[in-house]
Formats: C-alpha cells, structure tokens, sequence
C-alpha cells in the first residue's frame, strides 16, 4: 500500500487533518533539506512536499522563484533531490513523501527512468505543476507502474468536466489550488473554499489537500474546518530564506510549524465532536 | 479598398483538437489556466468562422496597418550577392515598423469580442509590446507589458513608446532577463487574474491555442506575398527566408506555402557567438525535445533539464524555446532551419542599409544574412523570398553599442 493512502487512513482513523508542509530542496542549502524535512514531521507534518527546483517555475510566486534560483545556484538537480530523499528514508520509513516540480527535467531523465528512480529512493507521489490531466496519461500510466501517484491540481476555475477528468486520473489526494493565482500569493478567502472543497469531495473519495496562499495557524486552522490536508509553502520557504545554519533552518521549520499544528489540531477535535453528534 | 487576403484558407489540418503538432504543442500549464485556454480556443475558433469579425480585422489590416504590405526587389543588394533575385516582404513598413500588428490586432479584436478589459502582453525586442499597446489604446483597454530587465535596457526606445500608449512596463529581474522570464511573469499575472484579463501572447510558441492562433492572424504575410508572387513574377519563389525566435513572422510567411512543394522554407536561428559554445538562441539548430512555456517543442537545456541563458545581439531571436509548429515542420522535413551568428547579422543590417536604403530590425538581419548565402549559390533566374519582418530604428543604440560609438 502506497504511504499515502496508509496514512490518509490512519489521520481519517485518528479524526486529524493532515500537515504537509512544502519545502524547495537545496534551500537555503543542500545540507540542510534532509534535517528540514525530518524538522518538519517532528513538528507535526503528516505528508511532506519536496520541491524539485527548475529554472523557469511559471506556475509559482516570488518565493518559490527565489528558492528555486538559490537551490540551483548551489546545483541541485534530481539526482541530489533523490539523494535526499533515500537520506530521509534512513531515518523515516513511514511519512509519505511527494515530489513536486515542473516536467522538462523529468523528461529529460526520461519519464519511465524518473518513475524508477524516484520508486527506488522512496517517493511516493509526484505533482508536476505543468503537466494537466489532458497531457497525464503517459506519465501516469508509467507512475502507476511503480506504484507512485499522480497528484493533480484543481483550481477555483476547473469546470465540472476537468474536475472529473482530474478526480478519474488522481491517486493519492486532489490538490485543490484555493486561490486564483501563483504559489504564495496573499488573497485566500477561506469563506469561500467551503462550497469548492464539496464540490470536489462530490466526485472523488481521495482526501482533499488545499494549498496555494495559506500562512500562518488562524488560516491553517481556518482551512483545517473544511479540507482533508492543509498544505504550507510559500510562507515556510519564506521564513527558511534567512537561515544560514542547518541549526537555525531546523529551529525555523519547528518554530512555524508546531503553532500551526497545534491550531489544527484543535479544529480536529471539534470536526470530530460534530461528527459524533 | 485594397483587397487582403486573411479570409481565404483558415483551416489548415494541424494541430488536431487538443492543440498538437505530432509530439509537439499540447497544452502544459497549470491548472487554473486551462479553463482559460478551453475558452480562448473556442472563442477563437467561433470567430474565425464569424464574417462579420473576419470583415473588421480585414478592414484594421487594410486601413490600421496599412496592408498589404508590398513587395520590394532588391535590385541593388542581388547586384551585390550575385546570384538569385533577392525579393523582400516589407513587414516592415506595417504600422508600428513590424509583422507583430498583424497578430496584436487579431488577438485585440478577439479580446474585445470576448469581453475583456485589460490585456496583457510579454515582449522581447519590444515590437509586441509596442503592437500590443497600440491596439489596447485604439480599444480603450489597460495594458500591462512585461519586458526581461536586460532588454528594457537595450530596447529603451520602444519601452518609451510603450509608455507614450498609456501601457505599464514592468521589467522582470528574474533569471535570464530576457524574454523567457517576460513570458513566465506574463503567464503567472494571468494566473492571478485570469477573470478579466486576455493574455495577448506574442509569438507561435506557448499552449494551445496561441501556436495556431497566432500563425492565423499572421498568415496573411504568406497569403498576401503568395499572390503577390504569382502576380509581379507569375511564379512562387525558389525558396522563402525568414529569421526565427518564437518563429511568428516566419510562420506567417511559411504556412501559406506548405502545399507548395517546389517552395524551400528557410528558418534562421540566432546562432550568437557560434553554435559550438552555448552562447546562442537556435534550440532548432542545436536543441532537443522538451517542454517550455506551455508546449512540448525544441528548446536548450542543460544535462539536468534547466532552461540554459541564451544569447543573441537582437532582444527578439534570444528565446530557448520555438514554436511547436517549427518543430514539426523541422522534423517532417518541410522546413530547414539554419544559424546565423550576431557578426554575420551585423554585416546583413549595414549591407542592406547601404545598398538599399532599408534599415532592418537585428532580427530580420538574421533572414538578410542566410538570405544572401543562399542567394549566392542559386542561379539569377531563381528567386528568394525574405520576410523583411521589420525595421531597425529600435536598434541604433544596440548597433552602436557593439561597434563601440557613443553618442
């Protein structure tokens, strides 16, 4: 059984929504994003993301941008990201672990050898922000042959067929994007997300992760009352800018995320309450 | 009224529905854009089949831009080559100084139609941010052009026009700063405000549908130098030149001429410093298979599938990706696609300055320089077509920064 859909079933079990923070690898440095990582579950991560840096990350805000450019700056492409990952894997054999990125450097390992590789060194989904349902199918088919999901994205725009498409081809959870935007942009309207988090719980029995925009515990907490998952990057990967220790990126990720966590987990409880009634 | 062209013959066999050429093109972006661009693309297809809209952007072409666009031979320079007749398609002489008008009026009138209030638009040389802002102020919309830091540098003529249109120039700090960052921030402020906003895109790159879309509006090059061609010289050309960044003047030219077997079509790439280094912009020449900016295309990347800096003395060639539809025609062997370096450019812009009193865009030198080789080695009853795709006044302060004059 995939890690994933394990650990959806034991937070659902446990009544909990799930934490997957977001962190770019290489950033600040390649020698820290193992320690953030396990940094991250310690402080209460369920799933974690673990973005594969690209040159041109069009889909993604300032921060993400600047993160990716300082991770290549030290050259980390795919090899260390997957390098980093066996790493985590030493030491964490349980919390699921997704790979998020843009298509060309996969394609240009080759998609099947990437399926491979990133199996082998212990990934259990991927997310390529630039590769739609509508262009899936190959990519999908040679992930699922080794066992990885294929995360899609839905948006505030996605009409009612595209959602289907995207719920039909989903393994894992449907990613739903909360903002009309790029990563990080600061305009989430949590009253809003309610009515589209059912919209998309009504075509698919995958757990429904929100991101894209959400900072901090009150929004986490806000967002925890309606999504199965609340996803945090670009506020993470802000915060990480500035560390130029592994010590002080470790502190970092364990300072923002328990408040976050702890937030979370008191909206859990009273979902679980209302749920028993 | 001068009869154009642009209604005849709009519905070429590719892409096939969902935008490919082939393998290439699709439609490789994020998710909250793809509604966007389901709804581009049938807005586009009902229009191109809506005589009253065909009717409107015929009469822009006619009277707005000034087409068509005559046919120049180049008595003086063929003299000098000695070889083939050099025929040039004056693009230049279009309003605005470029094949760009002829795509921003299309996709203007098509945002009007749809609704949209603002526009946006990326540019490298800035001939299309100048074309876009030129149609956003004749249609009384706002208009947001970004433009790579690098080039607002050294095409700060047309940022001041830009300016002198009521549009805002945003200059992109990030990565190359050049026209592929212009591109990704132009995308991500669609991303943001994809409700009220028309992403007026500049070239046949990007995701289904602008490849086709683009080539559509500026096919009317090609329709118009076809007839052109039959009419002065009752014969079509031996061969068709025209320089290639995204490839939108080239594609304008070529894809009226693909049935016409007899016909070569030349693709010139920036080959910059020489294709052996890595300083240059031809991903045709010198590239491979990947995906960029929305399509799967040639593009240039490194070992780990990062977009590498490229390099070209003209703002408009210095891309990493093409266009998918040149991919294809590349491929199936329709089209050839060469490399011109920035010193073989230089010496086409003063050849052709001086021999005919036409000053070409650094780009369009590029299509003047392989032009003329090919030219020297045909016969003088052989006829070469080159897209003159526009005029260098906006690069006078590039030219003479490279030969070291100050003003």
């Amino acid at each position: 059984m995939n890690r994933i859909d394990r650990r959806f079933a034991e937070l659902d079990a446990q009544g909990r929504v799930a934490l997957v923070p977001y962190v770019t690898a290489g950033h600040p440095h390649p020698d820290f994003s193992v320690d953030i990582l396990h940094a991250a579950v310690e402080a209460g991560a369920d799933l974690v993301e673990l973005g594969m840096p690209f040159s041109d990350v069009m889909a993604d805000g300032p921060v993400i941008q600047n993160a990716c450019a300082r991770a290549l700056e030290h050259g980390t492409g795919l090899d260390h990201v997957l390098d980093m990952v066996r790493s985590f894997r030493q030491k964490d054999e349980q919390t699921p672990l997704i790979l998020m990125g843009y298509l060309n450097p996969i394609e240009r390992r080759g998609a099947e050898r990437f399926a491979a590789d990133a199996a082998e060194a212990g990934v259990d989904a991927i997310l390529v922000v630039d590769c739609p349902a509508d262009e899936a199918d190959e990519l999908k088919r040679l992930l699922a042959s080794k066992g990885l999901h294929q995360i899609f994205l839905v948006a505030p725009t996605t009409t009612e067929s595209r959602l289907d498409h995207a719920a039909r081809l989903a393994g894992g959870f449907v990613y739903y994007v909360s903002i009309k935007g790029v990563t990080g942009a600061a305009s989430l309207d949590v009253t809003s997300l309610a009515p589209m988090v059912e919209k998309v719980r009504d075509r698919t029995r995958l757990p429904v992760a929100v991101g894209f925009g959400i900072r901090g515990p009150e929004q986490a907490a806000a967002v925890a009352q309606t999504a199965d998952a609340v996803v945090i990057g670009s506020a993470l990967v802000d915060r990480l800018d500035s560390c130029d220790s592994k010590e002080a990126a470790v502190k970092e990720v364990r300072d923002y995320l328990a408040p976050v966590r702890e937030a979370m987990d008191n909206v859990a409880s009273s979902r679980m309450k209302k749920a028993a009634v | 009224m001068a009869k154009t062209a642009s209604t005849l013959d709009f519905s070429p066999a590719l892409p096939d529905r969902s935008g490919h050429f082939g393998i290439f093109g699709g439609r490789f972006v994020s998710e909250t854009l793809m509604p966007a661009l389901e709804e581009l693309d049938q807005a586009w297809r009902r229009y191109l089949a809506d005589a009253d809209f065909m009717a409107e952007f015929d009469r822009d072409l006619a009277h707005f831009v000034g087409r068509p666009s005559p046919l120049y031979l180049a008595e003086n320079l063929t003299r000098q080559v000695g070889g083939a007749q050099i025929i040039l398609k004056r693009e230049d002489l279009n309003h605005t100084g470029a094949h760009k008008i002829n795509n921003t009026v299309g996709q203007g009138l098509l945002a009007r139609a749809m609704g949209k209030k603002r526009v946006i638009a990326e540019t490298g040389a800035g001939q299309h941010g100048v074309a876009s802002a030129t149609v956003a102020a004749r249609l009384g919309m706002e208009c947001v052009v970004y433009m790579g830091a690098e080039d607002v540098r050294r095409q700060s003529i047309n940022v001041f026009r830009m300016k002198l249109l009521g549009a805002e120039v945003v200059a992109v700090e990030a990565g190359s700063r050049t026209l592929k960052d212009a591109l990704n921030e132009a995308m991500r402020d669609w991303t943001t405000n994809v409700d009220d906003t028309f992403y007026i895109l500049g070239t046949v790159a990007g995701p289904h549908p602008y490849p086709a879309m683009v080539r559509d509006f500026n096919a009317v090059v090609g329709r118009e130098a076809r007839a052109q061609m039959i009419e002065q010289y009752g014969r079509l050309p031996k061969a068709l030149v025209a320089c290639v960044g995204g490839g939108s003047n080239a594609i304008g030219l070529f894809h009226p001429f693909i049935e016409d077997r007899d016909v070569d079509m030349y693709g010139v790439e920036a080959a910059g410093r020489g294709l052996s280094g890595e300083e240059h912009a031809a991903s045709l020449c010198a590239g491979r298979v990947g995906v960029l900016h929305g399509s799967r295309t040639y593009l240039l990347d490194d070992e780990a599938g990062q977009i590498r800096h490229t390099h070209s003395v003209s703002a408009g060639l210095d891309y990493p990706g093409v266009g998918p539809e040149h991919a294809w025609l590349k491929d199936s062997g329709r089209a050839q696609y060469v490399g011109i370096t920035d010193e073989e450019a230089m010496k086409a812009f003063h050849a052709l300055t001086r021999s005919e009193g036409i000053m070409p865009a650094l780009e369009t030198a590029h299509a003047i320089a392989y032009g003329m080789k090919l030219a020297a080695e045909l016969p003088s009853d052989e006829l070469v077509l080159i897209n003159l795709s526009g005029r260098g006044d906006k690069d006078i302060n590039t030219v003479a920064e490279v030969e070291g004059i100050t003003f």
